[in-house]
């Protein structure tokens, strides 16, 4: 979930009240954001540097930040702007906003030309101008991290959607996309004084730490998204930097923005979001001045796009929804108070007009929750569902019930249950065991964050290894156990591989308690009704040496069980116990517990 | 033999005056008469008083020279009356008597250490030392000189002599009755227990540990809660498939392909096998549908749906992969309602710390049936968690791509005194119910927590790691407590 920083004292100027913490908590609680953390500028930095928290506390002017939570779905709750505007029409403290777009004809509309070339590497582009806008220190901070925070969610990391703020009073329309050779592009990019050419640039960015992230979207293009005015003043190089000319100040009176995308939905969502946060501030309130934008083939589109999207929902549909029985007049108010207008429009059926600042609103259903939510999600009769046909009987899972057996049998023979990662390192999954890895077995992790999730096990042994390495001073002898799967790759499933259920048990002592070991499995084997049968007969279990490489050769032997080998038990060898760092002799068995069943 | 001594000594004499004399006297050893003192002292028999003497002892060298003699004798008898050259003589001795001897020897006047020869002074000598020697280990008094002159060549040491002064003790009796510390077999054959008095046992220590085996506490917690589930009449979902595919992770539950959650960051990918090869055709058709353009009264995400996205396999990230799997095939036959549950392992690239691991268990529970609503979710986690112990409950809205309304589960935590987050809940999104088949009015309530947490809580452990993987103490999980969750 996004987090949001906002000034308090502001939040609490902007909502024309000022409340306790508690009072705020709740508020957020009822509305579902959530005030994550209170802390100041100050503290931030200490932290971002990892400096000591001591005397943090401090200075009592410092300014008292809110960090609050938002859904990932409500780009409007982004800003302050937006939480407050929210939260005062929750409160019924204000009306909807109504955005409209200013009235001016289609040829004193400023225009976006977009070259076909732009079509390989970012085809979309929307822009909407805000006209007369009053910056102050505040305002203009809260726009730039609106920016970022759009940037860092529905953009996903510029990927999407970047977007360009631009004073326009510096710049002459009308404007055009392209496409071009990065060698073919120069400017002075924002905060730097002298002219780049875009290849240079990119070079130059490579040491910049936040910059540096951006470069791989376009890095290998033949040619680079870049806008120009009409005097070919670069006003910016999407998705990496804005050019310095067209720099917005705490003094630009008129913006412009720009979104440049490869998805043009999330493109006018992200426009919208900035255009209806910040037309708040615009000499006319929520006014919006479209921008036109010419494709090469002709096709033109106006934007922003701030029409109303109208949706019928029953009013049944609601109601047996959300489990409430309410009026129409009833849901329609609720809905207002969640700054979606709404009217009766028949007798079952309600007509919400969802704004251009709620793209959250899919569904039908995204609409009884905001019933919900104003009704009060406590405030919903709890209701005893009873089931519209009883199911005959319940099934239990064969495997589960029989391995919750297995393991109190294990237990009850002395051994303690142990519960080991399902992720390991390839070197502990065959190496360290002495094993080859002929790549037909495990599942490969393919952006494991360390070593330590770089495979699925494919046996019980190394997670069973580490725990006897990590209780090296727990009084010998150690008996342990893990009942758990491991995944094995199989061509047969749909995905490729499949889940096996293992039994592992050990002990480790002063002597290798291989007659335990050899015990315990004939005791499983009884517990499961296999008789001891002699070797070669296909009805009971026998036992039958074997040589593999994890154990100690002349100690160690096969499960048969029906004919199948199932399993294996035997003395460690003394190079797995060293590569493990196990200073003591063990014994070890491992089997498969789904052929038992 | 010591005891009857003692015992019977005092039967008619008031006092053993000195231990060691006492010893001495009988031919027995002191050591054993102090053991018998202490355990009689033990039992009241008789009072002991400490008696303290300083002595002295023979140091091993000491001890050599009661049989060899001492060097300077070894060294004069050496010599023969004609003399003998100094080098002969080294040879004749060992290095440390011809040493200290030829010293000791000189320093008497006994021989002269003439250039040529080593020739004896006087013709006959006394082993005094020898004597000395003899005489402290036989306990007899010697002259402090002598003792000086001894303790400085390190042939005797100091040494407390510890002894005792004995009494009649208030349960005096010549013969001590037998006491016993268990009762025995051999007790019950001879019938003899009758006459036992039986040594004070100590309650206040602890008894024997137990050697025994023991289930994992993260395990037992499983278990009640998996009785928990099925007391309210829920089914258990296979969930022993943790590779599984993009496809039923996220885009069957209607989560967009640029959803966050599908990141790298959060989602282990798998290199092999890198891609799923069989998906139901026509279901993921209307799953590209009604995420490309909507459908089912949805306006869709608006995007370009990707198959190989969807192909790409993971470790699931949620158990509600199986609930999309199992909600599908539920939907290809005529609908009956069904509740399911499951408790497994899922798996996140998370970085790890004190309260996350890569990979985890969650519990999911779901009802799906005609007509639910929101009020039936309310209901179903009142009564879970009740069981749980945890009455208090709240609901915070929240966002999830596949449930609608979403909400956060919080309950009155009465130790910490505040709302603790303590699962996530909701109903799932018509998108993805309707294009598995499911008829219209089938609505689906679901909620999922971690096992972790609640167990972490009930068993006040602050750090994942030591309860769950291969850093756990085996001492941890020998010494827990039984699981009373549901009781």
């Amino acid at each position: 979930m996004p987090t949001v920083g906002v000034g308090r004292d502001r939040l609490y100027a902007a909502l024309g009240k000022t409340y306790t913490q508690e009072e705020f908590e709740e508020l957020c609680f009822d509305f579902g954001i959530e005030l994550d953390d209170v802390t100041t500028e100050k503290a931030i930095i200490r932290k971002e540097k990892h400096l000591d928290d001591e005397g943090g506390k401090g200075d009592e002017d410092e300014e008292v930040i809110y960090k609050i939570e938002v859904p990932a779905n409500r780009y409007d709750l982004l800003c302050l702007e937006g939480i407050a505007q929210s939260l005062r029409v929750f409160n019924g403290q204000e009306d909807i906003p109504t955005y409209k777009l200013a009235n001016i004809s289609k040829e004193s509309m400023i225009k976006m030309h977009v070259k076909s070339e732009t079509s390989s590497i970012r085809p979309f582009v929307v822009c909407a101008v805000l006209r007369g806008v009053t910056f102050d220190e505040a305002s203009y901070n809260s726009f730039i991290d609106l920016q970022d925070k759009l940037h860092q969610n529905i953009c996903r990391r510029r990927t999407l959607v970047a977007i360009g703020t631009h004073d326009l009073d510096t710049l002459q329309a009308p404007f055009t996309y392209e496409a071009l050779p990065p060698s073919s592009i120069n400017f002075v990019p924002l905060k730097q004084v002298k002219n780049f050419r875009a290849d240079e640039l990119m070079e130059f960015y490579k040491s910049d730490l936040k910059l540096k992230k951006f470069l791989h979207i376009i890095e290998n293009s033949p040619v680079f998204p870049v806008l120009y005015d009409h005097k070919r003043t670069v006003l910016s190089l999407p998705p990496i930097i804005n050019g310095a000319h067209s720099a917005i100040t705490l003094k630009t009176k008129n913006v412009f923005v720009e979104c440049t995308a490869t998805d043009l939905t999330k493109a006018k969502i992200v426009l919208n979001t900035i255009v209806t946060a910040f037309s708040a501030y615009c000499k006319r309130k929520f006014e919006i001045e479209p921008v036109e934008v010419l494709y090469s083939d002709g096709s033109s589109h106006v934007y922003p796009d701030l029409s109303i999207y109208n949706m019928d929902v029953s009013l049944s549909y609601v109601n047996s929804y959300a489990g409430v029985s309410l009026e129409a007049k009833e849901v329609t108010g609720l809905l207002k108070r969640m700054q979606l207008h709404a009217e009766q429009s028949k007798s079952d059926n309600i007509t919400v007009s969802v704004p251009p600042t709620r793209s959250d609103i899919l569904h039908p259903c995204d609409v009884v929750e905001d019933v919900a939510i104003a009704y009060g999600f406590n405030n919903i009769p709890m209701r005893k569902h009873i089931p519209t046909s009883e199911p005959v009987s319940l099934k239990p899972l064969a495997l589960n019930e029989f391995t919750e057996l297995i393991r109190s049998e294990i237990a009850m023979n002395g051994f303690t249950e142990v519960l080991t990662f399902i992720l390991g390192s390839w070197k502990e999954n065959f190496p360290m065991l002495r094993c080859k890895d002929d790549k037909s077995k495990a599942v490969v992790i393919g952006n494991p964050r360390s070593s330590d999730c770089e495979l699925v096990r494919t046996s019980l042994m190394p997670g069973i290894l580490k725990t006897v390495n990590n209780n090296k001073d727990h009084p010998k002898p150690i008996k342990i156990f893990e009942v758990g799967d491991i995944v094995l790759l199989d061509e047969k499933t749909d995905v490729g591989a499949r889940n096996r259920c293992q039994l592992a048990a050990l002990y480790c002592g002063a002597t290798s308690g291989l007659e335990l070991i050899h015990g315990l499995v004939d005791r499983i084997m009884e517990a499961v009704g296999a008789s001891f049968v002699p070797l070669g007969d296909n009805t009971g279990y026998f036992i039958e040496t074997s040589d593999d490489p994890e154990f100690l050769p002349g100690r160690q032997a096969s499960i048969i069980y029906k004919g199948k080998r199932i399993g294996v038990f035997g003395i460690l060898h003394p190079e797995v116990l060293n590569n493990f760092d196990i200073p003591d002799p063990c014994s070890y068995v491992e089997l498969n517990v789904e052929s038992l069943l | 033999m010591a005891e009857e001594a003692i015992l019977g000594y005092l039967e008619s004499k008031d006092e053993i005056s000195d231990s060691g004399q006492f010893a001495t006297e009988r031919g027995l050893d002191h050591n054993e008469v102090v053991n018998v003192i202490k355990s009689l002292h033990g039992f009241r028999y008789v009072v002991a008083q400490d008696i303290k003497r300083e002595m002295w002892i023979l140091t091993d060298e000491g001890n050599a020279y009661t049989v060899t003699g001492s060097p300077e004798v070894q060294l004069f008898l050496a010599i023969p009356p004609e003399g003998i050259p100094k080098e002969e003589l080294q040879k004749k001795l060992d290095p440390s008597v011809f040493k200290i001897g030829s010293a000791q020897a000189a320093k008497r006047k006994w021989v002269e250490m003439g250039k040529q020869l080593v020739t004896r002074k006087i013709q006959h000598v006394e082993d005094e030392v020898k004597n000395l020697l003899l005489q402290i280990q036989d306990g007899q008094a010697v002259n402090q000189d002598e003792i000086k002159a001894l303790k400085a060549r390190k042939l005797i040491v100091p040494q407390t002599w510890k002894g005792y002064l004995v009494k009649k003790g208030p349960n005096y009796a010549p013969k001590r009755k037998k006491v016993a510390t268990d009762l025995t077999r051999e007790n019950l054959q001879r019938g003899d227990w009758k006459e036992l008095e039986f040594k004070e046992y100590n309650f206040s220590a602890k008894g024997l540990p137990i050697e025994s085996g023991h289930l994992h506490p993260l395990l037992k917690v499983r278990h009640q809660l998996k009785g928990i589930f099925r007391q309210m009449g829920f089914e258990e979902m296979p969930t022993n498939n943790y590779v599984e595919s993009s496809f039923w992770n996220f885009d069957a539950l209607f989560q967009p392909q640029q959803h966050p959650a599908r990141d790298s960051h959060d989602t282990f990918f798998l290199q092999v096998p890198s891609t799923t090869k069989q998906l139901p055709e026509d279901y993921v058709e209307r799953v590209k549908q009604i995420h490309e353009s909507g459908g089912y009264q949805s306006r869709g995400y608006g995007y370009d749906w990707k198959r190989e996205e969807a192909d790409k396999n993971l470790l699931r990230t949620h158990t509600t992969a199986v609930s999309s799997r199992m909600l599908y095939a539920l939907a290809q036959k005529p609908f009956v309602p069904k509740k399911y549950y499951s408790i497994d392992r899922v798996f996140r690239n998370e970085a790890v710390d004190r309260t996350h691991l890569a990979e985890f268990h969650q519990i999911e529970g779901l009802v799906c049936d005609r007509g639910l609503a929101l009020g039936d979710l309310l209901g179903v986690l009142k009564e879970f968690f009740s069981r749980l112990g945890m009455s208090k409950l709240r609901f915070k809205p929240a966002y999830n791509p596949y449930t609608e309304p979403s909400m956060e589960i919080f309950s009155y935590h009465e130790g910490l005194g505040k709302w603790v987050e303590i699962g996530n809940s909701g109903m799932f999104r018509p998108e993805m119910l309707l294009p598995m088949g499911l008829p219209e009015d089938v609505r689906v309530i679901a909620w999922g927590l971690s096992l972790e947490r609640p167990t972490m809580i009930l068993y006040g452990i602050d750090n994942i790691r030591d309860l769950f993987g291969h850093k756990v103490d085996l001492g941890l999980i020998k010494k827990n407590s039984i699981c009373r969750l549901g009781l």
